[in-house]
């Protein structure tokens, strides 16, 4: 079923990276500063950052991994979103934006320097630089994957391309060129996807028709079965999740991960940089319905053979041994091959390739033109994914790496070259990570897994820095340190069902406790880290001395003044917006109960 | 700052708009609707939601610059 694109479909890319670099070009003149080149100077409309701060975490690999999450769990892949996400994108932008912004901070690792000590901003600096622009190069290989898989482009050439197109903008206009075409992707995203969830609904009987169709309860309710692991096809209980995923995972990477908190920073005003993430949180909430439904619509869509009727309707209930598109499928959605080109069996069940059942969607229900709409939409996602690794991690470098720890008094002009250099080899050596990544796969999975241990407790430091005026560096950076190793323990004692050692967990030797999924796994991982830091830090800070107060006015929530509202419309402050959200949020939580 | 985003996305989908308005009614009647958009000629449909999301945000960068 590989799709042929036609002429207009490459007219239609080309189209965007026209403009896209036009952008960056028109911009070049106005990044006069450093400020302007890190931060847009300070002066993006809330509308505009809210949107570029959705739409920096919404690379392809959201796109695709929730559409491959809504196929393998159903709708309680939407917790990622209504209780994950979003709570943490209200929290954030209520809570601790008037830290992050009214420090003057230039970056989420300079606030850890104004409010603890040079030590905790290096281990934060050094950890989120490598972090970042190895995720980048994460970002490059699938793309270059998929595009491969799917439409049979040259590896190398397509991530060269988008590679060198980003470098072009985000060298010229900085961290204004990387928002302003983070929002053109927004909206590509969302023009792209409402045909394709429209087509695909209409042709498996809308919500009821998929429902009946799927013919697995627990798919088609997010709530109902989270009584226990068992129960619902995520192997998580409602507790595990709540924590796991709500609290600890997302709060830690919305509130804390530069990449997003970027955005807000780059903010016109307090105001707006708290209402950014709260404007951010409306499409957010929409967005299960653009992303997810498409990969549990690709499990029961049909092969399109119009004159075939008899053929299709055997194929209405599903089950993967069903005739699908696929032998071995299910739906659109093909096995995962193996180098000989046979489907991969696991425990005598076939193995789905689940990545792909968003791009099958696009293939199977987009006529050419319409393909290139959707294609572009895919590309804008992986490209604006590696400009905001990449112009967090030139800030992060200039900033807080070279300047704080190479060469302290510099011109600005310097350190605004030193942005741009840094642009060309952060982007290089994500280039390097992703052919690396290439060859090594299981390279990958070890960078994940220790990414994920580093950020599992810096939501915890982040609470107890900017709530908890006693805490000190020592305990900050000891607690860090605390939990990334908890993490790490605690990740290296247990399995997830059917695993075996090495990568999946468990290579500390004795297996204590066997997960029913890696989900789980991954969660009560979380957990572990986020209570060990916590504790950690607060045993710490209590034996070593507190700051003195002075030192910390505009840094922690009992120093700081409750910000200025006087002068605001209902529909400009932060609180308001954000507590219809929350209304909203708990309508969506009961309409798929 | 720079210039407003509006305008630059605005030119963009109503670029988008007319091309696949255009490429839409050229190929209209093909298999390809069949196939794939449930017969239905999404090009132009589409299409025409694209030019109207441009248009608006023409219209808005113009409103802008007159206040």
């Amino acid at each position: 079923m590989r799709p042929e694109p036609h002429l207009i479909d490459y007219a239609i890319i080309l189209l965007y990276f026209a403009f896209v670099l036009g952008i960056g070009f028109v911009l070049k003149k106005y990044m006069k500063t450093s400020t302007d080149f890190f931060l847009s100077g300070r002066s993006i409309p809330a509308w505009i950052a809210g949107l570029a701060f959705l739409s920096a975490n919404l690379g392809a690999q959201e796109v695709i991994g929730m559409g491959a999450s809504g196929a393998k769990y159903g709708i309680s892949t939407s917790h990622f979103y209504w209780i994950g996400a979003v709570p943490a994108m209200l929290f954030v932008g209520i809570f601790m934006m008037p830290f992050y912004y009214g420090s003057r901070a230039r970056s989420v690792p300079e606030y850890l320097k104004l409010r603890f000590d040079e030590k905790t901003r290096g281990f934060n600096a050094i950890s989120f630089a490598v972090m970042t622009v190895f995720s980048s190069g994460v970002s490059m290989y699938a793309m270059g994957k998929l595009l491969q898989l799917l439409l049979g482009w040259n590896f190398t050439a397509s991530i060269l391309i988008s590679a060198l197109i980003v470098l072009a903008y985000t060298f010229l206009g900085g961290l204004t060129s990387a928002i302003y075409n983070e929002v053109l992707q927004f909206f590509l995203i969302v023009m792209g996807f409402i045909p394709l969830v429209y087509l695909g609904l209409r042709d498996v009987g809308g919500w009821d028709g998929l429902k009946v169709r799927i013919a697995n309860d627990a798919m088609v309710h997010s709530w109902k079965y989270m009584g226990h692991a068992n129960e619902n096809p995520m192997g998580v209980e409602w507790f595990g999740f709540l924590m796991g995923l709500a609290f600890v995972l997302s709060f830690g990477y919305w509130c804390t991960d530069f990449l997003v908190v970027q955005r807000a920073m780059a903010a016109d005003s307090m105001t707006a940089a708290r209402r950014t993430p709260v404007i951010a949180a409306f499409p957010k909430m929409v967005f299960p319905f653009l992303v997810i439904l498409p990969g549990m619509i690709a499990l029961v869509a049909t092969s399109p053979k119009p004159h075939d009727a008899r053929a299709q309707e055997s194929v209405a209930v599903g089950s993967a041994t069903q005739s699908s598109f696929f032998t071995g499928g299910r739906g659109i959605i093909p096995p995962k091959y193996d180098a000989a080109g046979k489907p991969v069996v696991i425990d005598g069940k076939v193995v789905l390739d689940y990545d792909l059942a968003t791009p099958m969607m696009l293939v199977r229900y987009f006529p050419s033109g319409l393909l290139g709409l959707g294609l572009c939409a895919l590309i804008a996602s992986f490209m604006s994914g590696m400009a905001g690794n990449t112009t967090a991690f030139n800030t992060v470098w200039t900033y807080d790496i070279y300047q704080s720890y190479i060469n302290k008094t510099a011109s600005d002009q310097h350190y605004l070259w030193m942005g741009r250099a840094s642009t060309v080899f952060g982007l290089a050596i994500s280039l390097m990570a992703a052919f690396v990544a290439k060859e090594f796969n299981n390279i990958l999975d070890v960078l994940q897994l220790v990414f994920a241990f580093v950020n599992a407790p810096l939501f915890a430091t982040f609470m107890l820095g900017m709530f908890w005026k006693r805490t000190t560096g020592h305990g900050a950076f000891w607690g860090l340190l605390g939990g990334t190793v908890a993490a790490a323990t605690h990740y290296g004692l247990t399995l997830p069902a059917g695993a075996v050692m090495g990568v999946k967990g468990g290579y500390l030797g004795p297996v204590l406790h066997v997960y029913p999924s890696e989900m789980a796994q991954n969660f009560w991982t979380a957990i572990f880290a986020w209570v060990g830091c916590f504790t950690l830090t607060v045993i710490i800070s209590l034996l070593t001395a507190p700051r003195p107060k002075e030192e910390l006015k505009g840094l922690v929530y009992s120093l700081t003044a409750k910000p200025e509202e006087s002068g605001l419309k209902w529909y400009q402050k932060p609180a308001t917006l954000a507590l219809i959200v929350l209304v909203l949020l708990v309508g969506l939580n009961l309409v798929f109960w | 700052m720079g210039f407003d985003i509006r305008m630059p996305i605005g030119m963009l989908f109503t670029l988008f708009g007319i091309l696949l308005i255009g490429y839409g009614a050229a190929t209209s009647g093909s298999s390809m609707y069949e196939e794939h958009s449930l017969g239905l000629n999404m090009n132009v449909w589409w299409g025409c939601a694209l030019l109207a999301l441009g248009l608006v945000m023409l219209a808005l960068t113009r409103l802008r610059r007159k206040q």
